[in-house]
């Protein structure tokens, strides 16, 4: 059975003359996390732009349940409804309610009755502890609370995958564990995911996969123990003592 | 130990009281001030008004009771229009062109942003456009559209009245000032929000929709009423293609019986259309300012 979600094979990402990604490869699995790392500025946020096609890509090939992404006949806002997607800076509508928040998706682009969808959003809500605040606007949340609400927010598209930018890297540090709590949560009960983070135990701990990101090429990827323990590559190793 | 500062070197504590001449605007005695510097400004006023040579003409010519009610009601037997009359006018022209505008406005200022690939040719017409109208002064669009189309044989077109000219006009023009607001309004929305609403799927359609122009609007409400002040008030330009509208009226009364006072009342009809509008716009700026103040503290 192939149980590839997302393949990214060779793919090139220029931008005018500066090339972001450089024959970038990765495979996402059902049930798999993969955790990208790397330092600021090498490609992360490109690279999950490319997936869910808000950027173009100059060359390789992108494909989702084995369909090509750039086959002309492929709407990018199907497929967008298949990834959900989270940004570091929350991105919440701050003119919605919580519960419109998490509702919008579901009614406007997949045409669903709002009365069903509110149940499902309340549930998702009741799942991080917030169903009391489903009528409050984001700005009345905590950062934590906020990026928890977006990341059920995605999930409300009911996603094939969820792709997500450094999460907690606009969080106070307080506030990072309760977004932690929840990706290990999603990541226990089998959402597919790749994850763009600096949080390196989080990686180690949940990642089944983990690729590094150096300059734009994946130079390393393999389980968490062989990459944070034994890297092949001096980038990572130098990489990795930088974080630590 | 010697000190070049001047600080005492004792214990006496600091002088801290205010000198005796700053005292005088202080606490109640601020009050008593500004009642005394207000009465004394009155005082003055009606002085000049009432007391010198040009005080008297100035209320003669511009203030009369007996022409200001002439003003009001008209005088059919001279052919003066009612300047109240005439304020009609003014108010029909300016909410119909309001409607229009707001409608051709957003219309605009859309196709200009969009990037959907079909709308690229009526992208480029409407920066043209609103380079045109907003560059030529309205002096010259209003006699280009008012002596302009009657010539055309347009059929229907051009043979309206003078005033669906004006209004053709003013749409034209204020179409074209508007959809910079709305413009403006529309970027001043983060992209990330843009960002978030394709990426649950959202069309560029639904995305401007639901997410972009609710966002917008906040920002767009008080210049656009600016804007729809200035419309008010150019609804009189009309009249220089033939419409008698409030301020020719005036100008008729004001030629047939010398007397500035037909001007004066539709000063203050217009006031009385403007000044709520202004107060209102005002009042929204004020409150917008003061909820972004609570929300940076
Ligand atoms: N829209 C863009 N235009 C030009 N350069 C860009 C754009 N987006 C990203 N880049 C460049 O691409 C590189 C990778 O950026 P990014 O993917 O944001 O890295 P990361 O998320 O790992 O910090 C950086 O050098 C950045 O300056
Ligand atoms: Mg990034």
């Amino acid at each position: 059975m192939n149980d590839e979600v997302l393949k990214m094979t060779s793919v090139v990402k220029r931008f005018a003359h500066h090339e972001v990604l450089r024959d970038v490869s990765l495979t996402l699995h059902r049930h798999e996390v993969v955790c990208l790392i790397g330092a600021s500025g090498s490609g992360k946020s490109t690279l999950l732009r490319c997936a869910n096609l808000l950027e173009t890509i100059d060359g390789g090939d992108i494909e989702l349940f084995g369909q090509s992404l750039l086959d002309p006949r492929i709407d990018p806002d199907l497929v967008r409804r298949h990834m959900g997607t989270v940004f570091q800076s929350f991105n919440l509508f701050p003119h919605l309610s919580v519960l419109e928040n998490i509702a919008l998706g579901p009614v406007r682009a997949l045409k669903r009755p709002f009365d069903d969808v509110r149940d499902e959003a309340m549930a998702l809500l009741a799942r991080i502890g917030l169903q009391d605040r489903a009528r409050e606007f984001p700005d009345r949340l905590s950062g934590g609370q906020q990026q928890r609400v977006a990341i059920v927010r995605s999930l409300a598209m009911r996603p094939s995958l969820l792709l997500l930018d450094e999460v907690t890297s606009a969080l106070d540090p307080t506030l990072v564990g309760e977004v932690l709590d929840l990706l290990t949560d999603l990541a226990t009960s089998g959402t597919t995911m790749l994850i763009a983070t600096h949080e390196m135990s989080f990686a180690r701990d949940v990642a089944h996969q983990v690729a590094f990101l150096d300059n734009g090429v994946l130079v390393e990827q393999g389980p968490p123990d062989q990459v944070f323990e034994r890297p092949r590559h001096d980038a990572t190793r130098v990489f990795l003592e930088r974080v630590r | 130990m010697s000190s070049d500062t001047d600080a005492p070197a004792s214990d006496a504590p600091p002088q801290l009281f205010a000198s005796r001449r700053r005292l005088i605007f202080k606490g109640r005695n601020g009050l008593v001030a500004s009642l005394t510097s207000s009465a004394a400004l009155v005082a003055v006023i009606l002085l000049i008004l009432f007391a010198t040579a040009g005080g008297q003409s100035f209320r003669f010519y511009f203030f009369n009771p007996h022409f200001l009610w002439i003003a009001l009601r008209g005088d059919p037997v001279k052919a003066v229009s009612s300047v109240l009359g005439g304020i009609v006018t003014n108010i029909w022209i300016f909410l119909l062109c309001e409607v229009l505008v707001l409608f051709f406005g957003l219309v605009i200022a859309w196709v200009r942003i969009t990037t959907t690939p079909l709308l690229v040719p009526f992208r480029l017409l409407a920066t043209v456009y609103a380079d045109i109208f907003r560059g030529i002064p309205f002096v010259l669009v209003i006699y280009i559209v008012g002596y302009g189309i009657p010539q055309l044989s347009l059929g229907a077109l051009s043979n309206e009245s003078p005033a669906v000219y004006g209004c053709i006009a003013l749409t034209l023009t204020y179409s074209a000032y508007v959809s910079e607001v709305y413009r403006a309004g529309l970027h001043s929305v983060p992209h990330g929000q843009i960002l978030a609403a394709r990426s649950l799927g959202l069309t560029q359609y639904a995305t401007m929709r639901r997410v972009v122009l609710p966002q917008a609007v906040r920002t767009v409400i008080p210049p656009l009423l600016n804007d729809f002040i200035s419309l008010q008030k150019d609804t009189a330009l009309v009249s220089l293609i033939g419409v008698v509208e409030t301020s020719r009226a005036a100008q008729i009364g004001q030629e047939t019986y010398f007397n500035g006072s037909f001007l004066t009342m539709s000063a203050l009809l217009f006031l009385a259309m403007t000044i709520p509008m202004t107060r209102f716009t005002d009042h929204l700026i004020d409150r917008d300012r003061e909820k972004r103040l609570a929300g940076a503290q």
